[in-house]
């Protein structure tokens, strides 16, 4: 069985989403917590959305510098499976494990609304499950989720296939790109696919129930990161 | 021997910096018609030991490059206040 560890630092939210999530679709998911310096034998690792320390000095700068980072850092470093979903992508980026930077949205304002995006890499450990690119709907809700990145990184990202979600700006119901985000640019991987950050929050919608399902492949993924590391060894 | 060290950390020129335009707006809208651009950054004072100015100055450096500054989006400038 996969064994998902889920981070809580002062801050998160959603990591009680992530962990059921990741549970219901056939995981081992336990919390660790943001002073631990173990990950518990973990073999994928989600950094939840929320506000981590405040968002003082800026969003997830100040998380990197927790105890459990270390292990999350050396954990990535050996090819091990990390996710981080808004805040978690910003902590993600703050710790120079993925590229480039979440800055104050656009339009200033805080969004929290559902928005359409494209799956567009699905050999991740966030997103195998899907088998094609996909369009999906699924809920931001965040202050800073506009990535920017200089021409060069961008240009690798595109090139290198690294883009994992695009926020889609033809959809007629929800307005496309709520924040500004450089190339429509709503989630990132490394090049080898271990390491995925994105803004919407896909643990939100689980459910029919709930108003939606469209996240469940996502946390299907989770549950079944060995399919993707055993392929790719 | 501590020193007073002034940081300033501002938005990098040449990328939208929102909250900028917005108080641009706003002293527009109070009458201030001479604003012509806005940048909205942050102020960190620190106070720091060391030898000398220079070895204040360098650590507050390595402060910003590793913590204080993002190194994607802002820049950043630093005066140690005179002994």
């Amino acid at each position: 069985m996969v064994r998902v560890a889920v981070v809580r630092f002062p801050g998160s939210n959603c990591d009680e989403d992530a962990r059921r999530g990741a549970e219901q679709s056939g995981a081992q998911a336990y919390f660790v917590w943001h002073r631990d310096t173990s990950l518990q034998g973990a073999d994928l690792v989600v950094l939840p959305g929320g506000f981590s320390y405040g968002d003082y000095l800026r969003s997830g700068a100040i998380a990197r510098f927790s105890p459990i980072m270390q292990a999350v850092q050396a954990h990535a470093a050996a090819g091990g499976g990390v996710v981080g979903i808004c805040n978690g992508f910003q902590i993600l980026c703050e710790a120079h494990l993925l590229p480039g930077a979440l800055m104050r949205n656009a339009g200033l304002t805080f969004v929290s609304k559902p928005v359409d995006v494209m799956v567009e890499r699905t050999d991740t450990v966030f997103t195998w499950a899907f088998d094609r690119k996909t369009p999906v709907r699924l809920p931001v809700a965040h202050g800073e989720g506009r990535f920017v990145a200089d021409a060069e990184t961008l240009a690798r990202l595109e090139g290198e296939g690294q883009v994992v979600l695009r926020y889609l700006k033809s959809s007629p119901t929800t307005e496309g790109n709520p924040n500004g985000s450089s190339n429509d640019i709503a989630g990132i991987c490394n090049a080898a696919g271990s390491i995925v950050g994105i803004m919407p929050h896909p643990e939100r919608v689980v459910d029919p129930r709930l108003g939606s399902a469209d996240g469940l492949l996502f946390m299907r993924s989770l549950a079944g990161v060995r399919a993707l590391s055993g392929a790719a060894r | 021997m501590t020193y007073r060290v002034h940081v300033r950390v501002m938005p990098r020129a040449g990328l939208l910096d929102p909250q900028g335009q917005a108080v641009e707006h706003a002293l527009s809208a109070l009458g201030f018609a001479e604003t012509r651009t806005v940048h909205v950054g942050r102020a960190v004072e620190i106070e720091v030991d060391a030898k000398s100015r220079d070895e204040a100055e360098a650590r507050a450096r390595l402060m910003c490059d590793r913590l204080l500054a993002n190194p994607v989006t802002e820049d950043y400038q630093v005066e140690v206040e005179a002994d």
